[in-house]
């Protein structure tokens, strides 16, 4: 039996990018805010100092800032005819855990959506004709703009003090920015990144061949600074140790260095941390959530991870207003596991939670130069040369037989030995010859890569796993996902064009890798997991409506005052609504864009 | 002070070194409800725990002979430096088997364990300690009877290679083991604990950081971003420092 706690005005789940920004500004505007999180507290002087943050077989390999699988996990199918297994180790994505959510760990690429990708469906039927889309294909526009989102993207990079160039101010174009991108109300925070060898001999080339680099937008910040909230963030060290990696040096973006020291101070705020929201209690009428239900970790530690059942703490915290801001995995499963909204149906493509899962469709060309020496281990997790000119629909897609693109160029994120070891095609994986080519390339080697779409698809999508559970019992999501001939002809288009360009950086060799079939869950490509809280103008179709105003109409006026909403990563708060869609789910998933690792 | 001759390894260290390198904080961790201020107070953090010399936590001395053996074929010794032998990969793998890692800790370990597709992962029951113990001992069999008893370190270096190839290939079939998901397993572990930072046990002396011209735990590279070309002149460094930092009695 829970035991049940004072109320609160605002319960919110998970500490990461999104619960954090929600929870300062509601907790600015007097209510009092209670922030449950699954996995423990972290700052920079106990998690990751610069004493040790520089460790690549704990963060990166044993991955000890993210989520265990024994915690949670996840099967994966690539479709229906397959029996989903459990991920039993993340390797393919990367979940975060702990308080900064994925805000600890990812690259810092700081991007926006281009304009066309808040109305892509009728953006793309309006230019190509609306049998253009695959009959399968689910993308759906999104209820707001990115005229209205502007003023939001321009707070969130004030928030992060990002680096970069803008390409256009106000629709006037700017010399050495994105001319793709849509129009931005300010320069950004602060100047672009220097830098190294590989990203400059990459923007020659793209230049060379007709393209438009810039530096990519970085939340690895080049100079000091200091935000919106007074919290001073220190410059970026190019030290290489950036994804999957705490920052040592207050210099990477995140909850920890942008928002926590000033949302600690309001006395009407407080995080519970190591507490997995288990359940979103719904009154008796089920039309409305009355809080949230959640287990303290402390059984864990006393009994492991098969005693919680019957040991741990259950606890209730009532709330007027339930926020969820897990990521998108979680808060589909939270919503599947408390009956929230009407489970998608493949077989008939009704209901919504866990409709359109998508993800973003990767590839890369690996380089070697020639007498060069690349210094590839002065990196930062944002920094490099990108082009736009093949991203979204930037590039006139007739003929082509797909639909999407993507962002690509040099982004080589730091070249730490146990997972970046290049050697020249044909060398043997061991033994003396290994040893001598590992030796001879390390310096000489690069790598260019393409960040593309993912689309969504009837039969790509999250349910509740019908055999595996967690150790609370609960059913684990199940994932059916498998990359689409779409995605797959965009990468190989994509992958073509880059290395075009790599071509004009003269290597001695080069190899293109465009992504194939099937989806492979044990090679990591991104953790760019979207979908499964789609938000859209037709409730038929979507989890989530675009605010409160409109919650008559919504799927989920269950929840009554609290728009149940997952905004995520990477935009501001509108302080009217205070609520923000779901990016991922967004559109239908459709993306990803979403551009950042 | 002389960090890194002390003598005795202590009691602790050899405790902690076998059983807690990643999971000391969530290992203590307990639910918490934080506000006002930052939450900090001094001692909390956890720092990597230095593997030390000293015996064998997990190996036999005879799978041990086999490992160190093995691995000096993954890794030669060359003109360029140390194989896999000298610069610690054996007492690496050593210490992560008796260690989280060797147990799967914090990995998903629950029921039922049914095979499945490549693009599913591993969904086998056995922890990496385990596939050792098991792969290690039908690999001493099978040398046995197809080398006239003998064991894999008696081998000349190239039919050790040729057992090796055999592995990596399936060629070879091992009773009960799968041998090239094995010989995979061998080998990453082997060019991690070449690669990793020196303080788990491999990459001794930072051998394989110099054989690339990786510097290490140096964290700040700002005057070197855009000195293009230009090969970064300091030696590298590891989360301990360097042995030349290192006051000797």
């Amino acid at each position: 039996m829970a035991r049940k706690l004072p109320a609160k005005d605002v319960v919110i789940i998970g500490l990461g990018w999104t619960g954090s920004i929600l929870a300062y500004e509601l907790a600015k505007s007097g209510l009092n805010v209670v922030a449950i999180e699954r996995g423990p507290w972290r700052d920079t002087a106990t998690d990751f100092p610069p004493a040790y943050a520089q460790d690549e077989l704990r963060y990166a390999v044993r991955l000890d800032l993210f989520l265990r699988p024994d915690q949670q996990t996840m099967t994966f199918r690539n479709n229906a005819s397959q029996t989903a297994m459990p991920i039993r180790s993340f390797s393919g994505f990367l979940p975060g855990n702990g308080v900064g959510g994925a805000g600890v760990h990812w690259n810092g690429q700081t991007w926006r959506f281009l304009p066309t990708d808040f109305n892509i469906r009728s953006h793309l039927e309006e230019r190509y004709g609306k049998e253009a889309l695959p009959a399968d294909m689910t993308i759906q526009d999104w209820p707001v703009s990115y005229d209205e989102l502007e003023p939001y993207y321009d707070r969130f990079e004030k928030l992060c003090g990002t680096s970069g160039k803008a390409g256009n101010i106000r629709g006037q174009k700017q010399a050495g920015g994105n001319p793709f991108e849509g129009w931005r109300s300010s320069e950004y925070p602060t100047p672009p990144l220097k830098q190294g060898l590989g990203a400059t001999l990459f923007a020659e080339a793209a230049r060379k061949t007709g393209h438009s680099p810039f530096p990519q937008p970085a939340s690895n910040l080049s100079e000091a600074y200091v935000n919106p909230l007074g919290v001073k963030l220190g410059q970026c060290t190019y030290c290489g140790f950036c994804e999957r990696f705490g920052c040592g040096n207050y210099a990477k973006s995140s909850p920890q260095t942008c928002v926590l020291p000033a949302l600690m101070r309001f006395p009407n705020f407080s995080a519970r941390t190591e507490s997995e929201v288990t359940k979103i209690n719904l009154d008796s009428t089920g039309k409305r959530a009355t809080g949230v239900t959640y287990v303290d970790s402390t059984g864990k530690r006393a009994t492991g991870v098969t005693y919680v059942d019957t040991s741990g703490e259950e606890w209730e915290q009532p709330a007027d207003i339930v926020l969820m801001c897990a990521f998108s995995f979680f808060n589909v499963q939270l919503m599947l596991l408390s009956g929230i909204g009407k489970p998608y149906d493949p077989q008939t493509g009704q209901g919504v939670v866990g409709r359109n899962y998508a993800y973003q469709t990767t590839s890369s060309v690996s380089l070697i130069l020639k007498d060069k020496i690349l210094n590839p281990f002065i990196a930062t997790g944002a920094h490099g040369m990108i082009i736009d000119d093949y991203n979204g629909d930037n590039f006139d897609h007739t003929g082509l037989g797909f639909f999407g693109g993507g962002y690509m160029g040099f982004g080589q994120t730091g070249a730490r030995p146990i997972q970046t070891r290049p050697v020249p095609k044909g060398t043997p994986k061991w033994g003396a010859e290994w040893k001598k080519a590992t030796a001879e390339t390390y310096q000489r080697a690069c790598s260019l890569a393409t960040h593309g779409s993912s689309y969504s698809y009837k039969d790509c999508y999250l349910d509740l796993d019908p055999t595996y559970k967690d150790r609370l019992g609960r059913p684990l999501l199940r994932m059916t996902f498998d990359f689409h001939d779409n995605e797959l002809k965009m990468s190989a288009f994509l992958t073509e064009r880059l290395a075009e360009i790599a071509k004009a950086m003269d290597p001695v060799e080069i190899t293109a890798s465009p992504r194939k079939g099937p989806y492979d869950s044990t090679i990591y490509q991104t953790t760019h997991n979207t979908g499964g809280t789609v938000m859209g103008a037709d409730p038929a179709t979507s989890v989530g409506r675009r605010s409160r105003d409109q919650r008559a109409q919504s799927l989920l006026p269950e929840l009554g005052r609290a728009q149940c909403l997952c905004a995520r990563r990477r935009v501001g708060v509108p302080a009217k609504s205070r609520l923000q869609p779901d990016r991922h789910g967004g559109r239908a998933g459709v993306l990803d864009r979403r551009r950042h690792s | 002070m002389n960090r890194s001759t002390s003598s005795e390894p202590s009691r602790r260290l050899l405790l902690a070194s076998a059983t807690a390198f990643f999971f000391v904080g969530t290992a203590l961790a307990r639910a918490r409800t934080l506000g006002g201020a930052l939450p900090w107070e001094p001692g909390t953090a956890t720092p990597p725990i230095p593997v030390r010399p000293g015996p064998w936590l997990f190996f036999t001395a005879d799978e041990a002979a086999l490992v160190e053996a093995a691995v000096d074929r993954l890794i030669p010794p060359d003109n360029r430096g140390p194989g896999g032998k000298d610069a610690g990969c054996a007492v690496y793998i050593d210490r992560q088997l008796a260690g989280p890692y060797g147990r799967s800790e914090g990995l998903y370990t629950r029921p039922p364990f049914m095979p499945g597709a490549a693009t599913q992962g591993y969904q086998m029951p056995d922890a990496p300690a385990a596939r050792y113990r098991n792969g290690l001992r039908a690999l001493a069999d099978y040398i046995k009877s197809n080398f006239a008893g003998k064991s894999f370190r008696d081998l000349g270096p190239d039919d050790q290679d040729k057992v090796l190839k055999g592995l990596e290939s399936g060629s070879i079939a091992l009773k009960d083991v799968k041998s090239a998901e094995f010989f995979a397993l061998l080998l990453a572990n082997t060019q991690e604990g070449f690669f990793a930072d020196p303080i788990y046990g491999g990459n001794r002396d930072m051998a394989s950081w110099k054989l690339i011209g990786f510097p290490g735990a140096r964290y700040d590279y700002r005057d070197w971003v855009d000195r293009h070309n230009e090969a970064y002149p300091l030696p590298p460094v590891s989360i301990m420092g360097r042995s030349d930092w290192t006051v000797r009695e």
